[in-house]
């Protein structure tokens, strides 16, 4: 019993020999400061979903830290329960914000994942699926547009109701079947084909601004696109689309794809380079949280970090650009009155609330939409479970959590569930479809609730 | 590694899934909230029931395993760490609120409940559970217990040890006991009760607790007295206590605390102050507002240069709060953290603040002192980096200095932190050999064969006295 009891004083990063080829990577890409500034005080616990649904220690921040730092210690092997362990972890950060000692978690967890993307042995179909979605698809606009072209051909064609009656559907896990079913209509129009790639603000300009228009968001979610561009038009806002702009590279880093993340960084910074603007505005929660962090991302590269820092120092959530500058047109709900006011709740997007640290923003403006009644839910700052892929590689877990979501959904009794990511978008209907029993709440991305109720019709634009 | 019938019988006992002995199980059992300290447990328990843990203890004092009870593993003295291997039994899944008995202002709880859990439930039915560890978001009452945890409150109100009043422990060898109950007096014998409060599961298992409650207070304020003089601060904390007012809470920031809790809570404290006093009363109205007036009286003889008073109980929450964060803040400035919580006669605060700063200084170690001031419970705290041998060195040398120095003044080596791993060395500076000898004759009795969180409390051997130079 006593080989490994002697109690140590935790050291250095010690210069370890690994055999195991995969530990080695860790060793050499975790970063270890991050590791020994977890002072292992377990304030990170309650506010971490997984540990919440399963009350063990290895699936909360402290011991999936404990573990990264076992694996660099060498004292344990990143056996397949601590990959396994890796990828159970929704990426929300909830951890972070109350870390009171300021652990970066959400690079830790990247450069694990990272690591064992680098030794691992996919099934052939899923390495050629990754294949094909981290660097056949993502990366080309052109592509995604074909895409979105093929899936609004199959929903509209009647290959969709094809398909669902053939029963080919059930072939595909049942996560990626009930995914399927809830995905909006696809575009072939995006929002520059739509609007161009410059559009003018109502009244005098406050400032020249660029929309990151985003992957998915551009094929699932043109419409929000296009009314985010109007409503910033709206509150006074010049708003350019730079046409050369690429996936934000999120998808890639939190599945540990760093290096394409990194090119497709580079190739950002490229495109927004001469826009001569004041902001760089993101809709998408998810994606704003990686440009945001892009200095970081390209902290190594002596020929980006600076440009990365300077474009990290510029994005902003519209909801925030909103509220601090814009002048606001006003809104109502003139279905509604106030007599008889209609209910909305707000699910925070866990990459809006703990990594671009805005909570407040959204809720401001939807307070000021008159007949409304904004309701908060109970947790709305949990993690929906839907967490970039995770509903697809993780069903269970990303089932738990959200059947937990929809109890405090259901509680507010709203109308409409809003939003400020499409994750997080399509997750909520998915909850909704799944267990929501009929009701008629329709969730909504925040900004398109918004644009919908600009009195007036959005022609009155407040100078 | 475990005997292979052991296991066998310990996965009989609680299910399949609820006993593990796989790598990751074991590393994230390891630790605990102190620093550098790791030694992995050869299994990991759940129980889900007295009974299971009966059985649990059964098996194990069999084959002679020890085992280590676990709540968060929140505490700061290696309380959970299990440095002589055998089983780490954590009591999250018994969590329930078993009763809160209206009629007697009593709740019966199992151990794994986290205590802000436990308090906001009591609260909701208007009562109150005073004992308020900074820790109280993550620690469970079987940890708070087993600690005899204090908090903010304690000054007023007492620490946990008050207001536990009955409790179901299981021994080593599996006997369940209980002890006290829902009585207010109670002198059949011993008090094992109050034993077993603060015995850091080195004398039986907690199951069960049952806890008194206390009507809430009518009314509350809160003030911050801010010094640029840290002395007057502290002899600030003596004077109130000298003219007979009992505030609830009396707690103590230095200049290097108050720096990094604003950095981390952002709530505009002066960053030129020496030391700020959070002050709070409660009680029914014109008794607080006297108090307060009385307490504000003291702080302007005493130089203080700003006073302010919280307007609404959000401002008061916010002021709270950066308090309980203190410490962590502080693990914003460098690596490791190391906190220590030597108490002394409330009458010598000042004294030990100002022997804690010659201290840090003679070695050359940044030392931030906040805590429980009224209670004469200070943290010193040292922002240091484990991988620095050399630095571990001197500050480890500056806290036995300090620990000398609160006996000293007539205090104590631990508050409410408890004995642990890390102060087993020094808890002989503390009670004397006779007072070992008796508090060893006592664990004999309860866990003959050693296996209740073995390695704790008692040290193989106790620190040679540092000799203190007053050059
Ligand atoms: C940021 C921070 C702030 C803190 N603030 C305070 C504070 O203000 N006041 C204070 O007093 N402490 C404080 N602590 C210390 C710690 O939180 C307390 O000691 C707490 O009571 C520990 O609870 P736990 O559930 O984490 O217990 P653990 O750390 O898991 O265990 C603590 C001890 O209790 C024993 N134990 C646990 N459960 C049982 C049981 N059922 N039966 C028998 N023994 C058991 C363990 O063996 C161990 O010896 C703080 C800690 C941190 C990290
Ligand atoms: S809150 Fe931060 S320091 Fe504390 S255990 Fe979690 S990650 Fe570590
Ligand atoms: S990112 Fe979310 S799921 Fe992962 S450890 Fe942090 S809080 Fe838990």
């Amino acid at each position: 019993m006593a080989e490994t009891n002697a109690h140590t004083h935790i050291q250095n990063k010690p210069a370890i020999d690994h055999a195991n080829p995969l530990a080695r990577t860790l060793h050499a890409k975790l970063d270890y400061d991050q590791l020994t500034n977890c002072m292992r005080c377990g304030f990170c616990l309650p506010a971490c979903p997984t540990f919440r649904e399963t009350g063990v220690e290895p699936e909360s921040p402290r011991g999936r830290i404990a573990l990264m730092k076992a694996v660099a210690d060498g004292l344990m092997d990143p056996d397949q329960a601590f990959q396994d362990q890796m990828n159970h972890c929704l990426g929300c950060r909830a951890c972070e914000p109350v870390c009171p000692a300021d652990v970066k978690y959400g690079q830790l967890i990247e450069q694990a994942r990272d690591a064992i993307e680098d030794h691992a042995e996919h099934s052939a179909p899923v390495s050629g699926l990754r294949k094909l979605i981290f660097k056949g698809v993502f990366p080309h606009r052109s592509r995604l547009r074909l895409l979105g072209k093929s899936i609004a051909f199959y929903q509209k064609s009647g290959l969709r109701s094809l398909a669902r009656g053939s029963g080919v559907m059930k072939l595909l896990p049942k996560s990626v079947r009930e995914m399927e079913r809830i995905l909006p209509d696809a575009s072939g129009q995006g929002v520059i084909e739509r609007l161009g790639t410059v559009y003018p603000a109502k009244g005098e300009p406050i400032a020249r601004v660029a929309l990151f228009r985003g992957c998915v968001m551009d094929v699932l979610f043109a419409e929000t696109n296009v009314n985010t561009v109007k409503l910033l038009s709206e509150a006074g806002f010049e708003v350019v689309i730079p046409r050369e702009q690429a996936c934000c590279g999120a998808l890639h880093a939190h599945a540990g794809e760093m290096e394409q993340a990194r090119d497709l960084a580079r190739r950002n910074l490229e495109a927004f380079k001469d826009a001569g603007i004041s902001y760089i505005v993101s809709n998408a929660g998810g994606c704003g949280a990686l440009l945001v962090e892009y200095d970081h991302l390209l902290s190594e590269d002596p020929a980006y970090r600076e440009p990365a820092r300077e474009f990290s120092d510029r994005v902003i959530d519209v909801s925030r650009l909103l509220v601090e500058r814009g002048r606001l047109p006003s809104f109502a709900d003139e279905e509604a009155n106030a007599a008889n006011p209609v209910t909305i709740t707000y699910q925070d997007s866990c990459h809006l609330r703990n990594v671009m640290r805005s909570s407040d923003a959204p809720r401001q403006l939807m307070k000021q939409v008159a007949n409304v009644t904004f309701t908060e839910m109970c947790e709305a700052d949990r993690c929906c479970g839907s967490a970039g892929i995770y509903n697809i590689t993780q069903p269970e877990m990303a089932g738990q959590v959200l059947e937990h979501k929809m109890e405090n959904a259901r509680d507010t009794q709203a109308r409409y569930l809003l939003t400020s990511n499409p994750g997080c978008l399509l997750q909520m209907k998915l909850g909704v479809e799944k267990h929501g029993n009929g009701s008629p709440m329709e969730v909504k991305h925040v900004v398109d609730f918004l644009y919908e109720r600009i009195a007036g019709g959005g022609t009155s634009g407040k100078p | 590694m475990l005997d292979a019938t052991l296991t066998m019988k310990l996965r009989q006992i609680v299910g399949e899934k609820h006993f593990r002995d796989d790598k990751e199980a074991r590393v994230a059992h390891s630790y605990d909230g102190t620093p550098m300290l790791q030694s992995l447990p050869d299994g990991v328990i759940y129980p889900g029931s007295t009974d299971e843990v009966s059985a649990i203890m059964k098996a194990l004092s069999e084959y002679g395993v020890p085992v280590v009870s676990r709540g968060s593993g929140s505490n700061l003295c290696g309380g959970t760490v299990p440095v002589e291997g055998g089983v780490v039994m954590v009591m999250h899944r018994m969590n329930r609120l078993l009763e809160v008995d209206l009629e007697n202002l009593t709740a019966t709880v199992q151990p794994g409940m986290i205590t802000a859990a436990f308090t906001a439930h009591v609260e909701a039915l208007g009562l109150f559970y005073p004992p308020d560890p900074s820790s109280m978001k993550i620690s469970t009452i079987g940890g708070n217990i087993a600690e005899c945890s204090g908090g903010l409150r304690g000054l007023k109100y007492g620490t946990t040890k008050d207001y536990v009043i009955g409790l179901e422990a299981v021994l080593a060898s599996g006997e369940v006991i209980r002890t006290g109950g829902k009585l207010m007096k109670d002198v059949a014998g011993y008090d094992l009760t109050k034993l077993l409060v603060g015995s850091e599961g080195t004398l039986a298992v907690i199951t069960e607790a049952t806890l008194k409650l206390v009507p809430p207070p009518a009314s509350k304020k809160t003030m911050l007295a801010m010094f640029k003089d840290l002395y007057g601060a502290a002899r600030t904390v003596s004077r109130i206590i000298e003219m007979r007012i009992i505030p609830a809470t009396l707690e103590f920031m230095d200049n290097p605390t108050i720096r990094v809790v604003d950095d981390f809570a952002k709530l505009g404290l002066p960053l030129d102050m020496e030391a700020i006093l959070l002050i709070e009363q409660d009680g029914d109205p014109e008794t607080v507002e006297r108090d307060i007036e009385r307490i504000r009286e003291i702080c302007e003889a005493e130089k203080a240069d700003r006073i302010d008073v919280a307007e609404t109980r959000e401002q008061a929450e916010k002021l709270l709060t950066a308090r309980r964060s203190a410490f962590t803040a502080l693990a914003r400035l460098r690596p490791t953290t190391i906190l220590e919580d030597a108490t002394v006669p409330r009458s010598r605060i000042a004294d030990m603040v100002l022997r804690i700063n010659d201290i840090a200084q003679k070695y050359g170690v940044s030392i931030a002192t906040f805590g429980h001031a009224g209670d004469g419970n200070l943290h010193p705290t040292a922002t240091t980096d484990a991988r620095d041998k050399e630095e571990i060195h001197r500050v480890e040398q500056a806290f036995e200095e300090i620990f000398e120095a609160a006996i000293e003044l007539g205090g104590t080596i631990t508050g409410e932190h408890g004995v642990g791993l890390v102060k087993a060395p020094f808890l002989e500076w503390k009670v004397g050999p006779a007072g070992i000898a008796v508090m060893r004759g006592i664990k004999q009795v309860f866990d003959p064969q050693n296996l209740l969180n073995p390695g704790k409390m008692f040290a193989k051997e106790t620190r040679k006295r540092v000799v203190i130079d007053r050059g």
